[in-house]
């Protein structure tokens, strides 16, 4: 995959970093010459609420919204969230997900249960699955928020045609300065499996 | 396609553009989707603008207002329902008009992704006489800005600004420019600004005016036709779509060929430039969000055109919606995978937040409760369902003082008093005039203030109640107890809702009480930076019964493993130990 033409869907968790990643993708797109458009969730699903990102890069993108079988690429903070928007990824595209699992309040109450065998589900889907522990990866490099950039590591090994200087420098662009080296390491841990 | 500049949010570009067109006075109530535009101009110079948070939208848009008298441009920045809190000035600064420039920034929450309604500002336009402007993206939101100020100083009018959460909430490349200053000088002008009914009557006139010469600028007509956004983008005549906001972008994809009006100024709508467009293309179609406002004048000039036959008026539309409504058929192409049915995932309270004990306790007591907008409204759903009500900003006070006096008169003896609970910010906003009338006019009700030190639900604003100002500067603070003990309310109690055995105490004997009372439940979110609860709790599993007490808390850190454990999700805990008293067997502990 390339920059020319992507619907990238994030979704996750409310509170996971999902809005960060949305802005260092869009900003290495930005540095990549393309045009890009980012639709982000603010206000109450923040508050541990399903949250779902689109980014959409491309030479000319109209809509800011990504739609059901329209995204390239779907990358997951959380695996029932994964499930939640499969069918938002196209047949064939590609899932990066982490195995985190949170309960949705429904579930820590018993009133229902967590999917079972949800990732197995995922991998026997119409989707190319790229899973991995994004929490752990991220808690190696010094911070547990550094899920977010994890994946974009992983989705950046996937894209052809940007330099890792490029990604280095969006990531630069998004990050406080303080806060660079963990989530370069992050990067790096993604990027290089 | 290369385009150089920055990836704005529309909300920050519509404060590039406010800075640009040399605004020095802003006022806001904070509101999602509207509230990033005013954070983003707090952080141009101080010298240069002028930034508040006004305890409610009726204050920041007369705050505006008085700027733009003074001869400043001038803006207010709010959501939707905000502006019916600010339509009382709105009305009558359409007849003042203005001297320095004055918009108006309202965003709309089509979707309701975080509000109680779905109501429609282009109305407001309409009703007030007032122009509205609509962007399709961020260079627009920066653009139309700019030319919402030119607009208003040109005609003499307040200027409303509309996006759409996905307008405010996309990020798009912007091109920025330089800061222009438009200072004007102030001359006293009573004829204009003073409106009394004798020169309200003369000033209802010029508006009549008014929005007939900004008419003909949308039409082409005028020395300020340049300045309205409206443009004709003439593709196949077989289908001519007239559309505006996020709508046009959905439009480009779903009918790439058809001819598109595309409306950047949505009221006044240019009559001739419509029925032109109408009288080339065969079949003519408005797609718009919400209500049928632009079809609704088009049908009106007997123009034959079709929108809401196809397209909902509920909720957002999108490429898909477009798509399945207008040509009977699924979105292209196929999905990875079907839907299948995972648990709802609802938002709920944080780990560690202070309103998971007050809503537990109220939840116990069954008590009934008024509640109000903040993220206290989660209080309403599993496992507390402890809210009977929830409206608008202040409502919880006054419903509660109403429902108090209609079970006094029928002799409905099933409670003993309502509660209201109501946040500090949005106490500030329009709960103060509510417990005003408890007071005044004898009411009994045990009004809650869930003190927690910030503006939580739409991401931490600085309010009266804190010390702070927008740019962190320290202020003068609400002394609430003292504001309670003015009004004529002597009982006013101070408690911390995580001792919950004291805070249900206090609220027993409150609610109780012959007479109104306020309850200050004091805790800081736990989102803030000064909180830190130090390390997770951990459940001993040989202590442990498996009674489940500490579930009813409803922390999202606390889980039930598959084989019936219960375990503290190490990564979600915020450590805060509310917990620990729930367990009857003390297995819960650092």
């Amino acid at each position: 995959m390339n920059f020319d033409n992507i619907n990238i869907l994030i979704v996750g968790v409310g509170g996971q970093g999902t809005l960060l990643a949305s802005k260092f993708l869009g900003m290495a797109a930005m540095l990549a010459g393309k045009d890009v458009k980012v639709s982000e969730v603010h206000g109450m699903s923040q508050r541990g609420g399903s949250v779902v990102t689109c980014v959409k890069i491309g030479d000319s993108v109209a809509s800011p919204v990504i739609d059901e079988a329209q995204a390239d690429v779907m990358l997951s903070f959380e695996l029932a969230e994964a499930v939640r928007w499969l069918p938002y990824l196209k047949k064939g595209g590609a899932l990066i997900t982490s195995t985190q699992q949170i309960n949705p309040m429904t579930v820590v109450l018993g009133r229902t249960t967590y999917p079972d065998n949800a990732l197995k589900a995922l991998e026997g889907s119409g989707a190319s699955v790229k899973a991995l522990d994004a929490l752990k990866a991220a808690e190696e490099c010094g911070s547990a928020k550094a899920v977010n950039i994890v994946l974009c590591g992983v989705l950046a090994s996937m894209v052809e045609g940007v330099d890792q200087a490029l990604w280095m420098d969006a990531l630069k662009a998004v990050v406080p300065s303080k806060f660079y080296e963990i989530n370069e390491k992050a990067f790096k841990k993604g990027l290089e499996g | 396609m290369k385009i150089s500049g920055k990836l704005l949010l529309g909300n920050e570009a519509v404060a590039q553009g406010a800075y640009e067109a040399g605004v020095s006075v802003v006022s806001s109530y904070p509101g999602t989707p509207s509230t990033e535009v005013t954070e983003n101009v707090a952080k141009y110079s101080a010298e240069e603008i002028y930034c508040e948070w006004a305890p409610n939208e009726k204050v920041a848009a007369e705050v505006a207002i008085g700027a733009s008298v003074a001869g400043s441009r001038a803006m207010c920045c709010m959501k939707h329902v905000g502006l019916n809190v600010a339509a009382d000035p709105l009305f009558t600064a359409a007849y003042t008009g203005v001297n320095g420039g004055l918009v108006f920034l309202v965003a709309d929450d089509p979707g309701m992704f975080s509000s109680q309604n779905e109501q429609d500002t282009r109305f407001y336009g309409l009703s007030s006489h007032v122009p509205v402007l609509e962007p399709s993206d961020s260079q627009e939101c920066l653009d139309y800005t700019k030319l919402a100020f030119d607009i208003s100083e040109a005609f003499d009018t307040p200027v409303i600004v509309r996006l759409t959460t996905r307008i405010a909430h996309q990020r798009s490349l912007v091109n920025i420019g330089e800061r222009v200053n438009h200072a004007k000088k102030y001359e006293k002008n009573i004829s204009k600004y003073v409106m009394m009914p004798a020169m309200a009557k003369g000033r209802h006139v010029f508006v009549e005016k008014r929005m007939a010469a900004l008419e003909a600028a949308a039409c082409g007509e005028g020395e300020f036709a340049g300045l309205v956004p409206n443009r004709i983008e003439m593709k196949d005549k077989k289908l001519g779509i007239v559309t505006s906001g996020v709508c046009y972008q959905y439009v480009r994809e779903v009918f790439p060929e058809a001819s598109v009006l595309k409306l950047g100024l949505v009221h006044p709508l240019p009559e001739k430039v419509i029925r032109e467009f109408a009288e080339q293309v065969e079949e003519l179609l408005v797609v718009e969000e919400l209500e049928p406002f632009i079809e609704t004048y088009i049908k009106k000039l007997g123009i034959k055109v079709e929108g809401k036959k196809y397209f909902t008026n509920l909720g957002e539309l999108g490429t898909a919606a477009i798509r399945k409504a207008y040509y009977g058929i699924a979105p292209d192409g196929e999905k990875a995978g079907e839907e299948v049915n995972v648990p709802a995932r609802p938002p709920v309270f944080c780990a560690g937040c202070p309103h998971r004990a007050v809503f537990y306790v109220l939840s116990n007591l069954k008590v009934r409760v008024c509640g109000d907008i903040g993220c206290y409204s989660l209080g309403a759903l599993d496992p507390y369902h402890a809210l009977d009500s929830v409206v608008c900003m202040g409502a919880s006070v006054s419903m509660a003082h109403g429902m108090q006096k209609a079970m006094e008169i029928n002799g409905d003896l099933t409670q003993d008093k309502v509660v209201a609970v109501i946040g500090d910010s949005t106490f500030m906003h329009s709960g103060i005039t509510s417990l005003v009338d408890v007071a005044y006019n004898k009411g009994v009700s045990t009004v809650i203030i869930l003190d927690n030190s910030i503006t939580g639900m739409t991401g931490h604003q600085q309010n009266p109640c804190m010390g702070y100002t927008i740019r962190n500067e320290k202020t003068v603070a609400v002394d609430l107890i003292k504001l309670c003990d003015a009004m004529g309310i002597t009982r006013v109690k101070v408690v911390d809702p995580f001792d919950m055995k004291k805070f249900r105490a206090t609220v027993l004997e409150e609610t109780q009480a012959d007479e109104p009372s306020v309850i200050i439940a004091q805790r800081p979110c736990a989102l803030l930076k000064t909180v830190n609860y130090g390390a997770p709790v951990k459940i001993d599993e040989g202590k442990c019964v498996k009674c489940g007490s500490c579930m009813r808390l409803g922390c999202p850190a606390i889980i039930k493993s598959a084989d019936g454990k219960y375990q503290i999700d190490a990564s979600q805990c915020a450590g805060c130990e509310l917990c620990v008293s729930m367990c009857p067997k003390g297995a819960i502990s650092k």
